[in-house]
Protein backbone atom coordinates (compact mmCIF):
# COMPACT_ATOMS: atom_id res chain seq x y z
CA UNK A 1 0.00 0.00 0.00
CA UNK A 2 0.98 3.51 -0.32
CA UNK A 3 0.23 7.16 0.87
CA UNK A 4 0.63 10.41 -0.24
CA UNK A 5 0.37 13.31 2.38
CA UNK A 6 -2.85 15.51 2.17
CA UNK A 7 -0.24 18.58 3.01
CA UNK A 8 1.69 17.18 -0.55
CA UNK A 9 -1.52 17.76 -2.64
CA UNK A 10 -2.91 20.97 -1.42
CA UNK A 11 1.14 22.35 -1.51
CA UNK A 12 1.43 20.96 -5.52
CA UNK A 13 -2.11 22.08 -6.59
CA UNK A 14 -1.55 26.00 -5.39
CA UNK A 15 1.90 25.92 -6.67
CA UNK A 16 0.28 24.23 -9.89
CA UNK A 17 -2.13 27.31 -9.99
CA UNK A 18 -0.43 29.94 -9.34
CA UNK A 19 2.30 29.17 -11.98
CA UNK A 20 -0.38 28.20 -14.75
CA UNK A 21 -2.08 31.76 -14.37
CA UNK A 22 1.06 33.44 -15.58
CA UNK A 23 3.14 30.70 -17.42
CA UNK A 24 1.98 29.22 -20.89
CA UNK A 25 3.14 26.25 -22.43
CA UNK A 26 6.22 26.80 -24.01
CA UNK A 27 4.87 25.41 -27.59
CA UNK A 28 2.09 27.41 -26.98
CA UNK A 29 4.22 30.49 -26.97
CA UNK A 30 6.09 28.91 -29.89
CA UNK A 31 3.13 28.68 -32.37
CA UNK A 32 2.39 32.08 -31.67
CA UNK A 33 5.40 33.41 -32.52
CA UNK A 34 5.00 31.22 -35.35
CA UNK A 35 2.10 32.45 -36.54
CA UNK A 36 2.72 35.83 -36.27
CA UNK A 37 5.18 35.30 -39.14
CA UNK A 38 2.12 33.40 -40.84
CA UNK A 39 0.03 36.60 -40.88
CA UNK A 40 -0.11 38.96 -43.59
CA UNK A 41 -3.44 40.76 -41.79
CA UNK A 42 -1.31 43.67 -39.94
CA UNK A 43 -4.26 43.57 -36.77
CA UNK A 44 -3.76 39.81 -36.84
CA UNK A 45 0.21 40.39 -36.64
CA UNK A 46 -0.08 43.34 -34.01
CA UNK A 47 -2.41 41.23 -31.80
CA UNK A 48 -0.18 38.29 -31.86
CA UNK A 49 2.52 40.77 -30.95
CA UNK A 50 0.70 42.24 -27.95
CA UNK A 51 -0.22 38.36 -26.91
CA UNK A 52 3.52 37.62 -26.21
CA UNK A 53 4.52 40.73 -24.95
CA UNK A 54 1.56 40.30 -21.98
CA UNK A 55 3.38 36.94 -21.16
CA UNK A 56 5.88 38.68 -20.59
CA UNK A 57 4.86 41.02 -18.52
CA UNK A 58 2.94 38.52 -16.77
CA UNK A 59 5.98 36.68 -15.82
CA UNK A 60 8.08 39.22 -15.14
CA UNK A 61 6.20 41.55 -13.30
CA UNK A 62 3.63 38.65 -11.25
CA UNK A 63 0.40 39.86 -12.71
CA UNK A 64 -2.18 37.08 -13.88
CA UNK A 65 -2.23 36.80 -17.75
CA UNK A 66 -5.64 37.34 -17.88
CA UNK A 67 -8.29 38.57 -15.19
CA UNK A 68 -10.42 35.55 -16.01
CA UNK A 69 -8.72 32.83 -13.18
CA UNK A 70 -11.02 30.47 -14.36
CA UNK A 71 -13.09 27.79 -13.08
CA UNK A 72 -10.67 25.19 -11.77
CA UNK A 73 -10.80 22.32 -13.72
CA UNK A 74 -9.12 18.90 -12.50
CA UNK A 75 -8.45 15.18 -14.09
CA UNK A 76 -7.44 12.68 -11.68
CA UNK A 77 -5.54 10.02 -12.45
CA UNK A 78 -5.23 7.64 -9.81
CA UNK A 79 -2.23 4.36 -9.07
CA UNK A 80 -4.81 1.64 -7.91
CA UNK A 81 -2.10 0.96 -5.47
CA UNK A 82 -2.65 4.20 -3.23
CA UNK A 83 -4.73 4.61 -0.22
CA UNK A 84 -5.96 7.81 0.90
CA UNK A 85 -7.65 8.02 5.02
CA UNK A 86 -8.66 11.98 3.82
CA UNK A 87 -10.97 13.06 1.48
CA UNK A 88 -8.88 13.89 -1.58
CA UNK A 89 -11.19 16.26 -3.00
CA UNK A 90 -11.61 18.31 -0.48
CA UNK A 91 -7.80 18.32 -0.32
CA UNK A 92 -7.70 19.37 -4.06
CA UNK A 93 -10.39 22.52 -3.26
CA UNK A 94 -8.18 23.74 -0.15
CA UNK A 95 -5.30 24.00 -2.68
CA UNK A 96 -7.67 25.76 -4.89
CA UNK A 97 -8.77 27.97 -2.29
CA UNK A 98 -5.23 29.07 -0.75
CA UNK A 99 -4.27 29.47 -4.33
CA UNK A 100 -7.03 32.14 -4.96
CA UNK A 101 -6.82 33.91 -1.56
CA UNK A 102 -2.85 34.06 -1.06
CA UNK A 103 -2.41 34.40 -5.01
CA UNK A 104 -4.55 37.42 -5.48
CA UNK A 105 -6.72 35.61 -8.11
CA UNK A 106 -10.46 36.63 -9.04
CA UNK A 107 -12.75 34.45 -7.65
CA UNK A 108 -15.02 33.79 -10.25
CA UNK A 109 -17.49 31.09 -8.85
CA UNK A 110 -20.54 31.37 -7.34
CA UNK A 111 -22.55 29.33 -4.88
CA UNK A 112 -25.88 28.60 -7.09
CA UNK A 113 -26.11 29.36 -10.99
CA UNK A 114 -29.59 31.54 -9.92
CA UNK A 115 -28.42 33.23 -6.45
CA UNK A 116 -24.99 34.05 -7.94
CA UNK A 117 -23.51 34.40 -4.48
CA UNK A 118 -19.65 33.85 -4.76
CA UNK A 119 -18.22 31.75 -2.30
CA UNK A 120 -14.98 33.84 -2.03
CA UNK A 121 -12.52 31.01 -2.73
CA UNK A 122 -13.25 29.84 -6.04
CA UNK A 123 -14.13 27.02 -4.94
CA UNK A 124 -15.23 24.16 -5.60
CA UNK A 125 -13.44 22.87 -8.81
CA UNK A 126 -14.74 20.58 -11.06
CA UNK A 127 -13.19 17.03 -10.53
CA UNK A 128 -12.65 14.05 -12.60
CA UNK A 129 -10.75 10.51 -11.63
CA UNK A 130 -9.67 7.65 -13.24
CA UNK A 131 -7.67 4.38 -12.48
CA UNK A 132 -4.35 4.00 -13.32
CA UNK A 133 -1.86 1.37 -12.41
CA UNK A 134 0.57 1.91 -9.57
CA UNK A 135 1.16 3.97 -6.83
CA UNK A 136 1.44 7.26 -8.91
CA UNK A 137 -1.12 10.12 -8.49
CA UNK A 138 -1.03 12.00 -11.58
CA UNK A 139 -3.27 15.47 -11.10
CA UNK A 140 -3.97 17.59 -14.42
CA UNK A 141 -5.28 21.19 -13.78
CA UNK A 142 -6.31 23.81 -15.79
CA UNK A 143 -8.23 27.26 -14.23
CA UNK A 144 -10.65 27.63 -17.61
CA UNK A 145 -12.02 31.06 -18.78
CA UNK A 146 -15.69 31.66 -18.84
CA UNK A 147 -15.13 33.50 -22.07
CA UNK A 148 -14.57 30.06 -24.22
CA UNK A 149 -16.04 27.74 -21.78
CA UNK A 150 -19.40 29.86 -22.96
CA UNK A 151 -18.91 29.52 -26.60
CA UNK A 152 -18.54 25.61 -26.41
CA UNK A 153 -21.23 23.27 -27.89
CA UNK A 154 -22.40 20.04 -28.24
CA UNK A 155 -25.15 18.01 -30.17
CA UNK A 156 -26.55 14.96 -31.07
CA UNK A 157 -26.08 13.95 -33.87
CA UNK A 158 -27.46 11.04 -36.00
CA UNK A 159 -25.21 8.25 -37.22
CA UNK A 160 -26.74 8.82 -40.77
CA UNK A 161 -24.67 12.17 -40.46
CA UNK A 162 -21.41 11.22 -40.74
CA UNK A 163 -18.13 13.08 -40.93
CA UNK A 164 -19.10 15.80 -42.79
CA UNK A 165 -21.90 17.08 -40.77
CA UNK A 166 -19.36 16.79 -37.40
CA UNK A 167 -17.12 19.12 -39.56
CA UNK A 168 -19.62 21.24 -40.67
CA UNK A 169 -21.33 21.88 -36.59
CA UNK A 170 -17.57 22.36 -35.35
CA UNK A 171 -17.04 25.13 -38.09
CA UNK A 172 -20.25 26.70 -37.54
CA UNK A 173 -19.74 26.99 -33.61
CA UNK A 174 -16.41 28.46 -34.26
CA UNK A 175 -17.83 31.02 -36.67
CA UNK A 176 -20.77 32.02 -34.64
CA UNK A 177 -18.30 32.06 -31.22
CA UNK A 178 -16.46 34.94 -33.53
CA UNK A 179 -14.27 37.12 -31.46
CA UNK A 180 -15.78 36.01 -28.05
CA UNK A 181 -14.05 32.95 -26.71
CA UNK A 182 -10.76 34.92 -27.20
CA UNK A 183 -9.35 33.27 -30.50
CA UNK A 184 -6.37 31.86 -31.83
CA UNK A 185 -7.69 28.74 -29.91
CA UNK A 186 -6.91 25.25 -29.22
CA UNK A 187 -10.38 23.32 -30.26
CA UNK A 188 -11.17 20.18 -28.60
CA UNK A 189 -13.16 17.69 -29.47
CA UNK A 190 -15.00 15.17 -28.40
CA UNK A 191 -17.17 12.27 -30.71
CA UNK A 192 -19.12 8.95 -29.30
CA UNK A 193 -19.68 8.07 -26.19
CA UNK A 194 -23.37 9.30 -24.88
CA UNK A 195 -24.69 13.06 -23.86
CA UNK A 196 -22.06 13.63 -20.62
CA UNK A 197 -19.28 11.06 -22.22
CA UNK A 198 -18.70 13.29 -25.37
CA UNK A 199 -18.46 16.25 -23.53
CA UNK A 200 -15.71 14.79 -21.12
CA UNK A 201 -13.61 13.75 -24.13
CA UNK A 202 -13.76 17.29 -25.77
CA UNK A 203 -12.70 18.91 -21.98
CA UNK A 204 -9.30 16.01 -21.89
CA UNK A 205 -8.93 16.85 -25.45
CA UNK A 206 -7.76 20.58 -24.72
CA UNK A 207 -5.32 19.44 -21.73
CA UNK A 208 -3.41 17.16 -24.53
CA UNK A 209 -0.53 18.38 -25.09
CA UNK A 210 -0.37 20.95 -28.45
CA UNK A 211 1.90 19.05 -30.01
CA UNK A 212 0.36 15.49 -29.31
CA UNK A 213 -0.87 13.45 -31.95
CA UNK A 214 -3.70 10.90 -31.28
CA UNK A 215 -2.31 6.99 -32.39
CA UNK A 216 -6.23 6.42 -33.78
CA UNK A 217 -6.03 7.13 -37.49
CA UNK A 218 -10.08 8.48 -37.96
CA UNK A 219 -9.13 11.16 -35.07
CA UNK A 220 -5.52 12.14 -36.51
CA UNK A 221 -7.11 12.70 -40.08
CA UNK A 222 -10.18 14.89 -38.26
CA UNK A 223 -7.73 16.94 -36.56
CA UNK A 224 -5.75 17.66 -39.47
CA UNK A 225 -9.07 18.49 -41.52
CA UNK A 226 -10.67 20.54 -38.81
CA UNK A 227 -7.52 22.49 -38.43
CA UNK A 228 -7.01 23.46 -41.80
CA UNK A 229 -10.41 24.32 -42.43
CA UNK A 230 -10.89 26.34 -39.28
CA UNK A 231 -7.95 28.82 -40.18
CA UNK A 232 -9.95 29.27 -43.64
CA UNK A 233 -12.63 30.95 -41.45
CA UNK A 234 -11.11 33.92 -41.40
CA UNK A 235 -12.42 34.58 -37.90
CA UNK A 236 -8.25 35.37 -36.77
CA UNK A 237 -6.77 36.69 -33.50
CA UNK A 238 -9.95 38.25 -31.32
CA UNK A 239 -12.30 37.68 -34.60
CA UNK A 240 -10.74 40.59 -36.77
CA UNK A 241 -9.41 38.38 -39.37
CA UNK A 242 -6.47 36.52 -40.45
CA UNK A 243 -5.18 33.17 -41.05
CA UNK A 244 -4.68 32.16 -36.92
CA UNK A 245 -8.45 31.02 -35.78
CA UNK A 246 -6.83 27.86 -33.90
CA UNK A 247 -3.28 26.64 -33.25
CA UNK A 248 -3.88 23.25 -32.15
CA UNK A 249 -7.46 20.40 -32.72
CA UNK A 250 -7.56 17.91 -30.61
CA UNK A 251 -9.90 15.12 -30.90
CA UNK A 252 -10.90 12.41 -28.53
CA UNK A 253 -13.55 9.54 -29.48
CA UNK A 254 -15.34 6.92 -27.67
CA UNK A 255 -17.42 3.82 -28.78
CA UNK A 256 -21.10 4.98 -28.87
CA UNK A 257 -24.59 3.92 -29.14
CA UNK A 258 -26.18 2.51 -32.63
CA UNK A 259 -28.30 5.12 -32.78
CA UNK A 260 -26.57 8.10 -31.54
CA UNK A 261 -23.35 10.34 -33.22
CA UNK A 262 -22.47 12.46 -30.13
CA UNK A 263 -20.20 15.50 -30.93
CA UNK A 264 -18.73 17.71 -28.26
CA UNK A 265 -16.51 20.97 -29.03
CA UNK A 266 -14.85 22.50 -26.28
CA UNK A 267 -12.91 26.00 -27.19
CA UNK A 268 -9.81 27.14 -25.36
CA UNK A 269 -8.77 30.44 -25.47
CA UNK A 270 -5.47 32.00 -26.28
CA UNK A 271 -4.44 31.77 -22.37
CA UNK A 272 -4.33 28.19 -22.42
CA UNK A 273 -3.61 27.88 -19.21
CA UNK A 274 -2.69 24.31 -17.53
CA UNK A 275 -0.32 22.49 -15.70
CA UNK A 276 0.14 18.90 -14.04
CA UNK A 277 2.46 16.96 -11.65
CA UNK A 278 2.84 13.04 -10.83
CA UNK A 279 2.98 12.40 -7.69
CA UNK A 280 4.70 9.05 -6.27
CA UNK A 281 3.22 7.43 -3.09
CA UNK A 282 5.40 6.83 -0.06
CA UNK A 283 4.81 2.97 0.53
CA UNK A 284 3.58 2.27 4.30
CA UNK A 285 2.45 -0.38 6.41
CA UNK A 286 0.14 -0.43 9.69
CA UNK A 287 2.64 0.25 11.72
CA UNK A 288 4.38 3.29 9.93
CA UNK A 289 0.99 4.05 9.54
CA UNK A 290 -0.17 4.90 13.52
CA UNK B 1 -5.72 55.32 -37.80
CA UNK B 2 -4.20 56.06 -34.63
CA UNK B 3 -5.64 58.53 -32.30
CA UNK B 4 -5.25 59.80 -28.92
CA UNK B 5 -8.73 60.47 -26.93
CA UNK B 6 -9.02 62.47 -23.55
CA UNK B 7 -11.65 62.10 -21.17
CA UNK B 8 -14.20 63.36 -20.83
CA UNK B 9 -15.03 62.48 -24.81
CA UNK B 10 -17.01 64.97 -26.07
CA UNK B 11 -19.40 64.72 -28.66
CA UNK B 12 -16.74 65.89 -31.55
CA UNK B 13 -14.15 63.60 -30.59
CA UNK B 14 -16.86 60.64 -31.38
CA UNK B 15 -18.24 61.85 -34.72
CA UNK B 16 -13.87 61.75 -35.57
CA UNK B 17 -13.49 58.31 -34.90
CA UNK B 18 -13.99 55.46 -37.53
CA UNK B 19 -14.67 51.62 -37.43
CA UNK B 20 -11.07 50.10 -37.61
CA UNK B 21 -9.18 53.23 -35.80
CA UNK B 22 -7.07 52.56 -32.64
CA UNK B 23 -7.65 54.51 -30.18
CA UNK B 24 -5.52 55.80 -27.00
CA UNK B 25 -7.32 56.86 -23.94
CA UNK B 26 -6.22 58.64 -21.39
CA UNK B 27 -8.01 59.56 -18.28
CA UNK B 28 -10.62 58.32 -16.17
CA UNK B 29 -13.46 55.14 -17.02
CA UNK B 30 -15.17 53.35 -15.07
CA UNK B 31 -15.61 49.52 -14.51
CA UNK B 32 -18.43 47.25 -14.46
CA UNK B 33 -19.69 44.17 -16.09
CA UNK B 34 -22.91 41.70 -15.62
CA UNK B 35 -23.39 42.11 -11.95
CA UNK B 36 -22.96 46.20 -11.87
CA UNK B 37 -25.46 46.48 -15.21
CA UNK B 38 -27.84 44.63 -13.47
CA UNK B 39 -28.30 46.53 -10.52
CA UNK B 40 -27.64 50.01 -12.24
CA UNK B 41 -30.44 48.88 -14.50
CA UNK B 42 -32.49 48.11 -11.70
CA UNK B 43 -31.96 51.24 -9.98
CA UNK B 44 -32.93 53.12 -13.36
CA UNK B 45 -36.10 51.20 -13.45
CA UNK B 46 -36.98 52.02 -9.67
CA UNK B 47 -36.57 55.86 -10.04
CA UNK B 48 -33.55 55.34 -8.00
CA UNK B 49 -30.14 57.30 -8.55
CA UNK B 50 -27.33 55.73 -10.21
CA UNK B 51 -23.86 55.22 -8.17
CA UNK B 52 -21.94 57.92 -10.35
CA UNK B 53 -23.51 60.15 -13.36
CA UNK B 54 -22.82 57.82 -16.30
CA UNK B 55 -23.91 61.27 -18.89
CA UNK B 56 -20.65 61.22 -21.17
CA UNK B 57 -18.82 59.01 -19.83
CA UNK B 58 -16.60 55.56 -20.68
CA UNK B 59 -17.78 52.28 -19.35
CA UNK B 60 -15.19 49.43 -19.35
CA UNK B 61 -16.50 46.11 -18.85
CA UNK B 62 -13.64 44.27 -16.85
CA UNK B 63 -13.74 42.34 -13.40
CA UNK B 64 -10.03 42.61 -12.50
CA UNK B 65 -7.83 40.36 -10.33
CA UNK B 66 -7.47 42.07 -6.81
CA UNK B 67 -4.67 44.45 -6.52
CA UNK B 68 -1.29 42.84 -4.68
CA UNK B 69 -0.62 45.31 -1.77
CA UNK B 70 2.27 47.12 -3.97
CA UNK B 71 -0.20 47.13 -7.14
CA UNK B 72 -2.67 49.86 -8.52
CA UNK B 73 -4.91 46.83 -9.89
CA UNK B 74 -4.12 43.06 -10.98
CA UNK B 75 -5.03 41.89 -14.15
CA UNK B 76 -7.38 44.06 -16.30
CA UNK B 77 -8.65 42.98 -19.54
CA UNK B 78 -11.78 42.95 -20.74
CA UNK B 79 -14.94 40.76 -20.41
CA UNK B 80 -17.42 39.98 -23.60
CA UNK B 81 -19.53 42.61 -24.53
CA UNK B 82 -22.87 40.81 -25.76
CA UNK B 83 -23.97 39.66 -22.56
CA UNK B 84 -24.45 43.74 -21.39
CA UNK B 85 -27.09 43.96 -24.83
CA UNK B 86 -29.82 44.45 -23.30
CA UNK B 87 -28.86 46.51 -20.14
CA UNK B 88 -26.73 49.49 -22.27
CA UNK B 89 -29.97 50.64 -24.10
CA UNK B 90 -31.09 52.25 -20.57
CA UNK B 91 -27.43 53.72 -19.67
CA UNK B 92 -27.32 55.00 -22.89
CA UNK B 93 -30.59 56.68 -22.50
CA UNK B 94 -28.61 58.12 -19.48
CA UNK B 95 -26.12 59.68 -21.33
CA UNK B 96 -23.35 56.99 -21.62
CA UNK B 97 -21.17 57.37 -24.13
CA UNK B 98 -18.30 55.27 -24.92
CA UNK B 99 -18.46 51.27 -24.15
CA UNK B 100 -15.09 49.31 -24.12
CA UNK B 101 -15.17 44.79 -23.77
CA UNK B 102 -14.61 42.55 -26.46
CA UNK B 103 -16.65 40.37 -28.97
CA UNK B 104 -19.24 41.28 -31.03
CA UNK B 105 -22.72 42.59 -30.11
CA UNK B 106 -26.27 42.31 -31.51
CA UNK B 107 -27.60 44.42 -34.46
CA UNK B 108 -29.92 46.28 -32.11
CA UNK B 109 -27.37 47.39 -29.78
CA UNK B 110 -25.24 49.02 -33.07
CA UNK B 111 -28.78 50.58 -33.23
CA UNK B 112 -29.15 51.97 -30.30
CA UNK B 113 -25.57 53.39 -30.51
CA UNK B 114 -25.98 54.92 -33.79
CA UNK B 115 -29.69 56.36 -31.98
CA UNK B 116 -27.28 57.77 -28.99
CA UNK B 117 -24.40 59.04 -31.41
CA UNK B 118 -21.73 56.69 -29.06
CA UNK B 119 -19.11 54.48 -29.49
CA UNK B 120 -18.18 50.77 -29.10
CA UNK B 121 -14.69 50.21 -28.70
CA UNK B 122 -12.68 46.40 -28.66
CA UNK B 123 -9.86 45.90 -26.04
CA UNK B 124 -8.06 43.32 -26.72
CA UNK B 125 -8.73 40.07 -24.34
CA UNK B 126 -6.32 37.74 -22.57
CA UNK B 127 -3.74 40.22 -22.32
CA UNK B 128 -4.67 41.70 -18.76
CA UNK B 129 -1.45 41.83 -17.02
CA UNK B 130 0.25 43.97 -20.46
CA UNK B 131 -3.33 46.65 -20.08
CA UNK B 132 -3.20 46.63 -16.07
CA UNK B 133 -0.02 48.54 -16.89
CA UNK B 134 -2.42 51.69 -18.29
CA UNK B 135 -4.18 51.80 -15.09
CA UNK B 136 -2.12 54.39 -12.80
CA UNK B 137 -5.68 54.59 -9.94
CA UNK B 138 -8.16 52.60 -8.98
CA UNK B 139 -10.84 53.86 -6.69
CA UNK B 140 -14.12 51.60 -5.16
CA UNK B 141 -17.00 53.48 -6.35
CA UNK B 142 -20.03 51.06 -5.35
CA UNK B 143 -21.36 47.78 -5.01
CA UNK B 144 -18.26 46.43 -2.78
CA UNK B 145 -20.20 43.52 -2.58
CA UNK B 146 -20.16 42.29 -6.03
CA UNK B 147 -15.90 41.76 -5.47
CA UNK B 148 -14.07 41.50 -8.66
CA UNK B 149 -17.75 42.91 -10.47
CA UNK B 150 -18.40 46.33 -8.14
CA UNK B 151 -17.91 49.06 -10.34
CA UNK B 152 -15.01 51.21 -9.72
CA UNK B 153 -13.31 54.62 -11.60
CA UNK B 154 -9.95 54.35 -13.06
CA UNK B 155 -7.06 56.56 -14.03
CA UNK B 156 -5.60 55.45 -17.32
CA UNK B 157 -2.90 56.54 -19.65
CA UNK B 158 -3.07 55.56 -22.94
CA UNK B 159 -5.36 52.87 -22.61
CA UNK B 160 -5.68 51.17 -26.10
CA UNK B 161 -8.67 49.93 -27.94
CA UNK B 162 -10.14 49.61 -31.30
CA UNK B 163 -13.24 51.41 -32.84
CA UNK B 164 -15.65 48.73 -33.44
CA UNK B 165 -19.07 50.18 -33.80
CA UNK B 166 -19.02 54.15 -34.50
CA UNK B 167 -21.66 56.77 -34.14
CA UNK B 168 -23.35 55.98 -37.47
CA UNK B 169 -23.98 52.03 -35.98
CA UNK B 170 -21.25 50.71 -38.46
CA UNK B 171 -19.35 47.16 -36.93
CA UNK B 172 -16.03 46.57 -37.32
CA UNK B 173 -17.58 42.79 -37.45
CA UNK B 174 -20.37 43.36 -40.43
CA UNK B 175 -17.04 43.66 -42.86
CA UNK B 176 -16.43 40.09 -42.33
Amino acid sequence: MYKIERKTIVENVKRMLLESVKTLDKEVLDSFEKSRENEDNPLAKSILDKIIENHEIANSKDIPLCQDTGLVVCFLEIGRELNFDYDLEDAINTGVSQAYIDGYLRKSVVKHPLNRINTLDNTPAVIHHSFIPGNRLIIHIAPKGGGSENMSALKMLSPSDGKEDIVNFILETIKKAGGRPCPPLIVGVGIGGNFEKVAWLAKKAILRPLGDVTENEIDRNLEIELMEKINKLDVGPMGLGGVTTCIGVKVNSYPCHIASLPVAVNLQCHSARKNEVILVGKEINDTDNR
Amino acid sequence: MEKKLTTPITDKDILDLKVGDEVFITGQIYTARDGAHKLMVEAINNNQELPFDVKGQVIYYVGPTPAKPHQVIGSCGPTSSYRMDKYSPYLMEKGLKVMIGKGDRSVEFSQIVAKYQGVYLLAIGGIGAKLSQCVVENTLVAYEELQSEAIRKLKVIDFPAIVAIDYQGNSIFAKQ
